[in-house]
């Protein structure tokens, strides 16, 4: 875990104190809305349907117990006792009062949090493998390059005032967790010849209006040129990107417009001329990567699993640890009919206790909206399953058809054209039987409420996308979209549905694909590459099917 | 021919709190979609939304949002995102609906 220095923990405070006082010259008169609008967006503070919304960031997902008690505590004295987990490894509170949100920051102050640049035209939280430093498949931890980037974007004021947001993913392994390629910057981690690490830079990625996958600006980067070469494309970006219209504002779109040679050569320029000036400490560098150590593993027997809910509950939500005695578990957040993201204040503290007593105190939010035990030993699995069950927690379906994103939608979200979340709670009980969705198999269902992609719908074997179609909600859905290593961007399968009509063309597709794989071992996304659109289109569309044959 | 005028109110966010309120007759603010003012004409709509955006230090983000009479003459919304803001997220007894649950 990282440890705030002193200047960390003052430059946090400090903005606390800052945006008390900004607060209070709002109530009393002294700043517009106009004024105070930007200033509460830069602190994470939306104004959004119903409520005030704080966005608090979780720096590459990583959690200790302590500050997850601290989220449950904010979430029972200024909200209403829950908090939902996002696409971008954040927590959100729904129902902050303005005079409140000054005492929540300072709450997070004292746990190392903040919620700055977690809205606005900045750099945002950087994201990472929610599996870091854990993962069997890694070729070194990505945190430590997150860290190192989040200290030099964080009130970079050269940055503050972008074209538009600016998302950063880091991904240790070659198995893409952190969905790189669609970020303003994607960093990979591979290896030189000679076996050094360093970074694949990826640019120009994101979902959104205009969906892209990135593109290799540079295939290697060595570690040391990290921050000189990123500050490089911030510059690019800052100077050459569009501000006329905030539609065509991303670094996708120019680097679309300009080509990726431009990019590269421009970049390359600025990169050659500032690369000097550019040291960064090695006692930062030492500090930073000592916050990162693998974890003290223990030594202890492991019994063999004769119970049947608790073999299914590791087959389904753990994955293999770079330690074989250990495990990476994941706890769903997706129980069946509940809101994706969402956990009460009590099943924070259920998991604090948790990472604290079996999981060398460490937690991580996934962008998919689950929270991970990263290092928990083999032998601890029966204690920490049964802990999760008490607690409404062990559902055994991660990257099952009801382990499904969805933004918050028209339920809560300002910018939202139809609901998302009761679309997902209504897909995930129709097909409520763990068992049947054992059967089904991988399958990844994302909802966006609108066409921003909060949801990452452009990357879901399924992408479900709501609109307002003539004031009355309607939702599209796409086929073959991939969020790995793989990125693919989703094909639209044609006209939408009404909101009573989308959960059973749902149904609808995956009926075609059970009756079309070849064996139950070919997944939903493997058959739809083999077989293309068609047959689910005639699955979502029966009645122009039947049309055409009485033609 | 010009578009004929359909009767709209004004709502907004409350400034400390956040929640949804509408502009009343008397220039104050209701909870309450049904005790709202409704503009019957352009130049009202004009005028009642002047008054709400001089009330800086109460609200937030004042608009035009259209409405409808239902049988008994009370003004209700006409877009569905108006009238999740008459109630609160449909994933949980929150916000305007849990409240009228208590009253």
């Amino acid at each position: 875990m990282y440890d705030y220095t002193d200047f960390d923990r003052e430059f946090v405070n400090t903005r606390v104190q800052e945006f008390r006082g900004q607060v209070a010259r709002r109530l009393d008169g002294s700043m517009t809305e106009d004024e105070f609008k930007p200033l509460r967006l830069m602190n994470g503070l939306y104004l959004q349907l119903h409520a005030y919304m704080l966005r608090v960031a979780i720096p590459y997902g990583t959690l200790n117990s302590g500050q997850m008690r601290q989220l449950a505590m904010i979430a029972d004295k200024w909200d209403k006792g829950y908090g939902h987990f996002t696409t971008r490894q954040n927590i959100q509170y729904n129902w902050p009062k303005l005079m409140d949100v000054p005492d929540m920051l300072q709450a997070l102050a004292d746990v190392s949090m903040h919620a700055i640049q977690t809205s606005g035209n900045t750099i945002r939280n950087v994201t990472a493998d929610h599996f870091a430093g854990a993962a069997a498949d890694e070729i070194e931890d990505p945190r430590p390059t997150a860290e190192l980037v989040r200290q030099w974007s964080t009130d970079h004021p050269e940055f503050q005032f972008l074209p538009r947001k600016f998302k950063v993913a880091v991904t240790g392994s070659s198995n893409d967790r952190a969905v790189v390629k669609a970020h303003d910057i994607g960093l990979r981690m591979v290896r030189d010849a000679a076996g050094a690490p360093g970074y694949e830079v990826i640019v120009g990625g994101g979902l959104g209006r205009t969906p892209m996958i990135g593109k290799v600006l540079r295939d290697y980067l060595p570690k040391a040129d990290l921050l000189p070469y990123l500050e490089a494309v911030m510059q690019v970006y800052n100077l050459h990107g569009r501000r006329d219209n905030k539609y065509k504002a991303r670094l996708k779109i120019l680097v679309h417009e300009e080509s990726l040679e431009v990019m590269q050569s421009r970049v390359a320029e600025v990169f050659e001329r500032i690369r000097d000036d550019f040291v960064v400490p090695q006692d930062l560098i030492d500090h930073i990567e000592t916050g990162f150590q693998p974890p003290a593993y223990k030594t202890a027997d492991i019994a063999p699993v004769l119970d049947g809910a608790l073999r299914s509950f590791i087959d389904t939500n753990t994955v293999a640890h770079k330690n074989p005695d250990y495990a990476i578990v994941t706890i769903s957040l997706k129980g069946i009919g509940e809101t994706p993201g969402d956990a009460t204040s009590d099943q924070m503290r259920v998991m604090a206790d948790l990472a604290e007593k079996y999981g060398h105190d460490e937690l991580r939010i996934s962008h998919e909206q689950n929270v991970v035990l990263p290092h928990v030993h083999r032998g601890d699995l029966p204690a920490v399953f049964a802990a999760l069950k008490d607690a409404g927690l062990a559902t055994a379906n991660i990257g099952l058809i009801s382990d499904i994103i969805a933004c918050p939608g028209m339920d809560y979200c300002a910018l939202a054209t139809a609901r998302s979340i009761p679309v997902a709670q209504q897909i995930s009980t129709a097909f409520a039987d763990i068992d049947a969705q054992r059967d089904i198999g991988p399958l990844k269902i994302k909802i966006s409420g609108c066409i921003n992609a909060c949801g990452h719908h452009h990357v879901g074997h399924i992408g479900i996308l709501g609109l307002d179609r003539a004031g009355v909600e309607n939702y599209q859905i796409t086929l073959g979209g991939d969020g790995t290593e793989t990125a693919t961007i989703g094909e639209r399968a044609g006209p939408g549905f009404a909101y009573d009509e989308i959960v059973p063309a749902v149904e609808r597709l995956i009926k075609a694909y059970l009756d079309l794989r070849t064996d139950p071992e070919e997944t939903f996304l493997e058959a739809y590459r083999r077989v293309g659109m068609g047959p689910f289109k005639v699955a979502l569309y029966p009645e122009k099917q039947e049309r055409a044959n009485a033609a | 021919m010009a578009k004929a005028f359909k009767p709209q109110i004004v709502t907004a966010n409350d400034l400390l709190l956040g929640d949804v309120i509408y502009l009343t007759a008397e220039g104050g603010w209701t909870r309450d979609h049904a005790n709202a003012q409704v503009a019957q004409n352009a130049e009202q709509a004009e005028a009642m939304l002047a008054t709400a955006a001089a009330q800086q230090l109460k609200i937030v983000g004042p608009y035009l949002a259209e409405a409808a009479f239902d049988a008994n003459g009370t003004p209700g919304p006409v877009h569905f995102r108006e009238a999740f803001r008459t109630r609160g997220p449909s994933n949980y007894s929150h916000g305007k609906q849990a409240e009228a649950a208590e009253a």
